[in-house]
């Protein structure tokens, strides 16, 4: 099982109901964000290319911030999807200091958090939460290995590229262009 | 004109606009833990080749700062967890791919040796200690017999903590400043040096303070020649990496960089210690403090900027 998200670049709208769906679904503190939306312009007017993009951990198989952390908290869960175990981690900032995206943050209580690709939903067989609220429909969610998920599906028919790549970290999260 | 605009809606603390994470903790341990190493280090290597009786002071003397240097920077290390109460679990995992586990391990052997040396050697400060128990006393002659292991052990789990300090930074991909294999060398030699400086500093016999002279001008000669291989190598790799040499080159860090690091810290001392080498008295107080000054500068410095540098996406 390998768990993957692909966000359609062309249909983002750039609303930010992702990222308010994902703070209220996992009791994000204030003032941080576990997902976030960027938008790139290039080119030259009036030659605009826009991009829009909703990012998160990129669950990535080749994890540097699994690699560097001391205690095992941050580990791989089932699909490949990357976990910090909250009573384990010491808060010492090298999973945050490894990861190219910056897609950690410091949890107020002490312990590193991040995206979880909403694993406590998907058990009970939801869509992660970004996924469920999107209006446009553009987050795609599912098993690589299953030839048949949404997420598999979308990346067989569209051409699609990860970010930095690369880093060497064979990010997970597929952005549709 | 071409165009390139880039909005992000993350604004997280500590991590937006840029990585701030580590402050003035992590900094001051790398410099304290590689001083020690290079104290340590030096001598274990002096005992383990028999010759304490010219080099007592690094021997027998300059090792007593390790211990202190050794417990403060851990206490920094501890004020740096931001969960404070879990730090114990550094201590039931072993993790073979994380430097800091690596660092947590050696931290637990070399502190304790370090206490042990300066035990064994605490009569040349205080020559009427006493140990009160007599069980004490066993255990004092029982590392006595042993003390070349414990030399050994020392000047191994020396290099490890000296070289493990450079590691820890170049281990991180996501930051291209401190993604340099150089990085473990260069902050072993500058502990090394601030250690060798440390002995010019509390170093009576005249002799014993030349042979640290030297060995210092050796360090500080390899110091820039990793420098100067460090910049090489980035010019000479990806954008990412060409962009963090410019932080030096040019960029915000380039002042204080050469002017605390190189030029404070590595060539005005050198210069002293060739003039003291001489026929120019120097005292040596003044080469030793700017070398043990550049060392902890270059700690804070690399550390600061390596949290600026980043993949560009």
């Amino acid at each position: 099982m390998r768990y993957a998200m692909a966000v359609d670049t062309r249909k983002c709208v750039g609303c930010s109901d992702c990222v308010v769906a994902c703070q209220t679904e996992n009791n994000v503190p204030h003032g941080f964000c576990r997902e976030w939306v960027v938008e790139t312009m290039n080119g030259t007017y009036p030659q605009l290319e826009i991009e829009i993009r909703s990012e998160r951990c990129n669950h990535c198989i080749n994890a540097p911030c699994v690699r560097c952390c001391p205690t095992g908290a941050s580990h791989f869960a089932e699909g490949g999807i990357v976990l910090v175990e909250h009573n384990k981690c010491i808060g010492c900032g090298a999973c945050m200091a490894s990861c190219p995206y910056d897609a950690r943050y410091p949890h107020p209580s002490g312990y590193v958090d991040k995206c979880t690709f909403c694993i406590h939903r998907i058990k009970s067989g939801l869509a992660p939460a970004c996924v469920a609220v999107c209006p446009t429909k553009c987050i795609y969610f599912g098993d690589l290995d299953d030839p048949n998920s949404d997420v598999s599906m979308v990346l067989k028919k569209r051409k699609s590229k990860t970010l930095i790549p690369e880093a060497g970290t064979k990010p997970q999260l597929y952005f549709l262009i | 004109m071409e165009e390139e605009i880039f909005v992000s809606g993350r604004m997280n603390q500590l991590i937006d606009p840029q990585l701030n994470i580590w402050h003035w903790q992590i900094p001051l341990y790398l410099f304290m833990g590689g001083m020690a190493a290079g104290i340590l280090c030096i001598a274990a290597l002096y005992y383990i080749r028999g010759r304490e009786k010219d080099y007592s002071t690094a021997v027998r003397i300059t090792p007593f700062i390790a211990p202190f240097l050794l417990v403060f920077g851990l206490i920094a290390l501890f004020i740096d967890l931001r969960h404070k109460l879990f730090f114990w679990q550094l201590y039931t995992n072993i993790r073979l791919q994380s430097p800091m586990s690596w660092g947590a391990w050696t931290l637990m052997v070399i502190t304790p040796v370090s206490f042990i040396w300066c035990a064994l050697h605490i009569r040349d400060l205080f020559p009427n200690w006493d140990w009160k128990f007599k069980w004490i006393y066993e255990l004092e002659s029982f590392f006595n017999k042993y003390k070349k292991v414990l030399a050994w052990i020392m000047l191994i789990y020396g290099i490890i903590l000296g070289i493990y300090t450079g590691i820890l930074l170049s281990a991180f991909n996501a930051r291209p400043l401190w993604n340099t294999s150089i990085m473990g060398p260069l902050f072993l030699a500058s502990g090394l040096s601030a250690g060798a400086a440390a002995t010019l500093l509390l170093s009576k016999n005249k002799a014993e303070r030349k042979q640290f002279a030297r060995i210092d001008l050796v360090l500080i000669g390899i110091e820039l020649f990793l420098i100067i291989h460090m910049f090489m190598g980035f010019l000479a790799s990806t954008q990412v990496q060409i962009e963090a040499a410019k932080l030096f080159l040019g960029g915000p860090y380039t002042m204080s960089f050469w002017i605390f690091v190189v030029i404070m810290g590595m060539l005005i001392p050198a210069l002293l210690e060739i003039m003291e080498l001489g026929k120019f008295h120097i005292p040596p107080i003044v080469p030793a403090l700017l070398v043990i000054f550049g060392s902890l500068m270059l700690r804070f410095i690399i550390v600061h900027a390596g949290q600026v540098s980043r993949w560009l996406y």
